[in-house]
């Protein structure tokens, strides 16, 4: 960023790799700033908070549903744990989750995406057509019949929400790689034998970064509301892990009597959604070029 | 691809069969997931403490001792001819007996929320768009961007935190609706669910409603409508709205698919007696006749809708329709 020359703002934004050129515009937006804030401030909880936790996440410190009190700010839980505890500790497995399955889905809908756009066969037909058919179920449905058939594992979810993931990913790979693959640069790689992966990770793909950005953070905040969900049902981490969905749905028959077991998780997921999607909408802003600070429209 | 059927019937009947060919493989991947892949499904359900003869006659009840391509198309047959199966939980009463009042509920459930979300998120789309850059428009579209993006559960337990528990003690925190009893009875009782859904849907509606609205108030024929000298009021909601909807329908459609899924998140938080919680019950049972039934039901209702949509914005935008013939 510092590369840019301060006489000649208008042009600078030319140069440099197109994802660093949407990063910049998508930051000149207010919405993108308070979306990086809310997620790196709930990041922070999860990565730094375990060291400032004043109990261990599965100690039993008081009464169950204790009221809060100098040396339980939060109060505890259904079971007698530290609330405050519970929730420092109960980030990261949302967190790492959600990062995982996105990044699975971005992987799968990647190769897809760039295969159906290349190949010129029937083949882009048949991987299209199964994308529907994965689209043809909501999420929350394909992942609780692979867990009412396995059981609640955490490789499953990831492996289920990544699934699901990958249909629109690809959708919007192919989208954006079917104008490239027909460029001239595709063809010289062609007649010069470079190996089919090697056109379609290192000469396609570097092309269509900029609609997958927006795509990643849109999936991204999907894929933390749908595992969030799936702890808060009780198919994602089991007892006595720490985990923010599990943790509500441990204390929310309580909500009358002792409110933030339930509340600070909630407060979480709330803001880190808002965040994630925040991002997600400067980005998009950005890559169909509404990137003036005001006039937004 | 074929030149034998042209225009709209032969548009229709295409996608319906699309429609009916996506249920198909749906099918076989929700029985693929349930019967066909795990090794000993019966031993899976039943767990380690199963009893040799308990185990035989759950075997028998899934057809386990035959071939895949038996079973599948055995319990695809059934399932067809209206016959689910029976629960593995409730003392093997027939899937249908069990699901039937809870599906009642549902339907009621989305209906509701359907009813109220569509004309509101237009609503909300049409003055965003009428007002656009103003302040009413920035704000509606940053509240409609956070609300779209939460999970419905942390909107459900907050509507509970605010209405039934902490803030004011209006409603009823779950929605305790006795069995025999119809929905339409305990109004009070669904209108958290209620409201849960239609906060969910209605942002994505909202939205495409305002983009489709920007583009018809600057299209011509308003133009001319002003200059004929309509008053504001009649421009607005019989020259433009009308075609706006039409880019809107797909969206609409879609939204209402995906209310079938959303049920099932938003009956667990406030104990819905639907078909969502039922669901989740039979997932923790691992009662896998009703898990396969209510999987297949669910992306049923989510196909319908979503063929739905595709006939029905044919049928509304008059370029797409002429395009066919």
């Amino acid at each position: 960023m510092t590369a840019v020359a301060p006489t000649a703002p208008v042009t600078a934004p030319t140069v440099g790799r197109p994802l660093t050129i949407l990063a910049r515009r998508a930051w000149r937006q207010m919405r993108t700033k308070i979306g990086v804030s809310l997620v790196a401030l709930l990041v922070g909880v999860a990565l730094i908070g375990p060291f400032f936790a004043p109990y261990s996440p599965s100690e039993f410190v008081a009464a169950p549903y204790a009221h809060a009190s100098s040396a339980l700010p939060l109060g505890a839980d259904n079971l007698g744990r530290d609330v405050l505890s519970r929730f420092l500790w109960g980030g990261r497995s949302l967190l790492g989750l959600s990062i995982l399955a996105t990044l699975l889905g971005l992987v799968l809908g990647v190769s897809v995406g760039l295969v159906a756009a290349y190949t010129r066969s029937v083949l882009d037909d048949v991987l299209m057509r199964a994308m529907d058919v994965i689209l043809a179920f909501p999420s929350i449905v394909l992942a609780l019949v692979a867990v009412a058939t396995v059981g609640p594992k955490l490789w499953l979810i990831v492996i289920v929400v990544g699934l699901t993931t990958m249909p629109r990913v690809a959708r919007v790979t192919r989208g954006a790689a079917l104008e490239i693959v027909e460029r001239d640069f595709v063809q010289a790689a062609e007649v010069l034998g470079e190996s089919q992966p090697k056109i379609l990770f290192g000469e396609i793909l570097p092309n269509v970064t900029s609609p997958l950005m927006v795509e990643a953070s849109l999936r991204l905040t999907y894929s933390i509301g749908l595992i969030a969900g799936l702890s808060f049902l009780g198919f994602g981490l089991q007892p006595p892990a720490a985990d923010w969905g599990l943790m509500i749905n441990e204390n929310r028959q309580a909500l009358t009597v002792q409110p933030w077991g339930a509340t600070m998780p909630v407060i979480a997921i709330a803001l880190l959604t808002i965040g994630t999607s925040l991002i997600g909408d400067g980005l998009s802003r950005a890559a169909i070029g509404i990137d003036r600070g005001g006039g937004e429209g | 691809m074929t030149k034998l059927r042209r225009g709209i019937t032969g548009f229709i009947l295409r996608r319906v069969v699309l429609g009916l060919l996506t249920l198909f493989f749906v099918s076989l991947i929700v029985f693929a997931a349930t019967q066909a892949l795990p090794s000993d499904p019966a031993r899976a359900i039943l767990g380690r403490t199963a009893t040799p003869d308990s185990l035989k006659a759950l075997r028998e009840q899934l057809d386990l001792n035959h071939s895949v391509v038996y079973q599948y198309t055995h319990w695809l047959g059934s399932f067809v001819t209206g016959d689910l199966g029976h629960s593995l939980a409730a003392r093997g009463e027939p899937v249908t007996a069990v699901l039937g009042s809870r599906f009642k509920n549902s339907a009621f459930l989305v209906l509701i929320a359907a009813v109220i979300s569509v004309p509101l998120s237009i609503f909300l789309g049409v003055i965003a768009a009428r007002r656009r850059d103003g302040p009413l428009d920035h704000a509606l579209s940053l509240s409609l961007l956070g609300l779209a993006a939460l999970p419905e559960f942390v909107v459900g337990i907050s509507l509970v935190l605010l209405f039934a528990t902490r803030v004011f003690h209006w409603l009823p925190a779950v929605s305790l609706i006795p069995p025999g009893d119809a929905p339409w009875q305990h109004l009070k009782e669904i209108v958290l669910p209620t409201v849960t859904l239609v906060l969910a849907v209605s942002p994505y509606i909202a939205r495409i409603m305002r983009a489709s609205m920007v583009e018809v108030l600057e299209s011509d024929y308003v133009e001319m409508a002003r200059l004929k000298g309509l008053p504001e009021r009649e421009v607005l909601w019989r020259h433009a709205v009308p075609n706006a909807v039409a880019p809107a329908i797909q969206v609409i459609a879609l939204n209402l698919a995906y209310l079938a899924g959303g049920i099932i998140v938003v009956e667990f938080v406030f104990a819905y007696p639907g078909i969502g919680s039922a669901l989740v019950d039979a997932v923790n049972n691992r009662d896998l006749p009703i898990v396969q039934a209510l999987a297949v039901l669910i992306a049923g209702v989510y196909v319908f809708f979503n063929v739905l949509a595709d006939i029905a914005t044919i049928l509304v935008s008059p370029r797409l329709r002429t395009s066919l013939r």
